[in-house]
């Protein structure tokens, strides 16, 4: 199978690696990050172009931009794992949009296009008779997708809530922990990476609404948009309110939460007990299925991470090589 | 449990004081004349709590007050919520957040924990809310989260069902 890949930071590094790393039969015959470009159908180097990457460098050619990567390079599937934008999901969507009309398939960990144009998205792959699949979208390496679209498939999901924030849970867990304060444990996530220099997206609960959206259009047949959701974040949790619930054998989580018959999508602190599948620790993230055939499935794992947001892209990509792909 | 009365003078108190007599603790009385003069009965609704065992004790004696039992509804555990607050609870008048529940009549606010660190920060406070129902619950913690708004404090929900 061969594979054109935009975006070298962290996911596609992953990415990279592991294809270096695993014997899985992916070709990497186009790749491009935000300043330059490679193609090259014979397969691409990939040891050398992270080389060229972790000394700072391009990872190609600057006369190459990912545009021309999408619409020359031949390949069978559009790897796409740049930063999220959550505005106008560009230039990402646009990309997508050329693969698909070009009959590539599509897999992605980009969650700003399909926020914003799933629908859209999803008639052109059909049109065109390609995949398109976002399972790195949300919960990092938890197949929440793939489980509940395939595992899933005949149930009514009745409700869904979790933990889709590690950041977040990270800092909840530290405050609860250690009686710290939200800036403290912030400052702490900030060091150890979890945290970003501007947080916002993370803290004012925007990530986790991001994926709640995802998750409905997507899987629940809902039709949200980001306003649809009602969303509260941490900030001004204290560490008082922390040892309030604690005395009652509770916690405080940030939950989102889609209960898709009463239209309720929301992001917000919640008292949870301390024994709920749900109060996981330091950066992991859980979600709980309501489901009317299965009962309720809480899926754990790790929501970030290079390798861990890989699998879930990797996955899909082999998913669509068994049902799809021919021949290399 | 609803009643019908004749539309009397004192037919009021007198059903409502067999409740009493047997240990009951009235929670709520609605009372609404809907057809006037169609008929000389009077429906009353009464939401009480009882002591175990001594409904039936009630019914014999409101039999003999000539108050009829039209329905009673089921016998049910009254709802407990616990809630958390954060904010400036003090500045913005704590006992009328509480009051904003108990003035509903079928919502009560029956605990309080208030954790007041230095002077001008943020307090804490943990909220327990009794009512009859769930739905006068979720009416009672919209109420809660409307005047919350307006306060600028922050509500922290329980995660219904966990």
């Amino acid at each position: 199978m061969r594979i054109a890949l935009l975006g070298l930071g962290s996911v596609g590094r992953g990415i990279a690696r592991t294809i270096l790393a695993k014997n899985l039969d992916i070709t990497v015959t186009g790749l491009a990050d935000s300043r330059s470009g490679i193609i090259d159908a014979g397969g691409i180097d990939l040891l050398a172009a992270l080389a060229r990457k972790e000394a700072g460098g391009p990872c190609g050619s600057p006369g190459v931009s990912p545009a021309d990567v999408v619409a020359k390079a031949d390949y069978d599937v559009l790897v796409e794992v740049t930063p999220t934008n959550v505005k106008t999901a560009e230039p990402a969507l646009g990309h997508m949009r050329t693969a698909l009309r070009r009959g590539k398939h599509v897999v992605t960990s980009n969650k700003g296009p399909i926020a914003l144009a799933y629908p859209e998205l999803r008639a052109l792959a059909e049109a065109n008779g390609v995949f398109l699949k976002y399972e790195a979208t949300v919960c990092g390496a938890i197949p929440l997708i793939h489980g509940i679209t395939e595992g899933l498939a005949g149930n009514t999901i009745s409700r869904l809530s979790g933990v889709f924030n590690g950041t977040c849970n990270y800092i909840l867990t530290r405050m609860a922990a250690e009686g710290l304060t939200y800036e403290q444990a912030l400052a702490e996530a900030r060091e150890l990476g979890y945290a970003e220099a501007d947080p916002t997206y993370d803290v004012e609960g925007i990530d986790a609404a991001i994926k709640l959206v995802i998750l409905a259009n997507t899987v629940l047949d809902m039709h949200a948009t980001l306003d649809d959701v009602e969303r509260t974040g941490i900030t001004l949790l204290t560490p008082d309110a922390l040892e309030l619930a604690e005395d009652q054998d509770c916690t405080i989580r940030l939950i989102g939460e889609i209960i898709p018959g009463a239209g309720v999508l929301r992001v917000s602190p919640r008292i949870i007990p301390k024994a709920h599948p749900l109060v996981v620790e330091g950066t992991l993230n859980a979600v709980t299925v309501e489901a009317d055939l299965a009962g309720d499935l809480t899926f754990i794992g790790k929501g970030a991470g290079s390798i861990e947001t890989a699998s879930a892209v990797i996955g899909d990509l082999l998913y669509i090589r068994e049902r799809h792909v021919q021949g290399s | 449990m609803k009643l019908e009365m004749k539309d009397r003078p004192g037919q009021l108190v007198a059903a409502l004081k067999p409740i009493s007599a047997v240990g009951g603790n009235i929670i709520a009385v609605i009372h609404q004349r809907e057809t006037p003069a169609a008929t000389e009965t009077l429906d009353v609704q009464i939401v009480l709590e009882l002591p175990e065992g001594r409904l039936d004790n009630l019914l014999e004696l409101l039999r003999e007050q000539g108050v009829s039992v039209v329905r009673i509804g089921e016998e049910r555990l009254l709802y407990e919520c616990t809630l958390i607050m954060i904010g400036h609870l003090m500045h913005t008048d704590l006992s009328d957040t509480v009051d904003s529940i108990d003035r509903t009549g079928s919502a009560e606010v029956t605990g309080l924990s208030l954790v007041m660190p230095a002077i001008n920060a943020p307090s804490s406070a943990r909220i327990t809310i009794r009512s009859t129902t769930r739905t006068e619950m979720a009416k009672a913690i919209r109420i809660l989260r409307g005047v919350a708004e307006q306060k600028s404090l922050l509500i922290i929900e329980p995660l219904e069902g966990a």
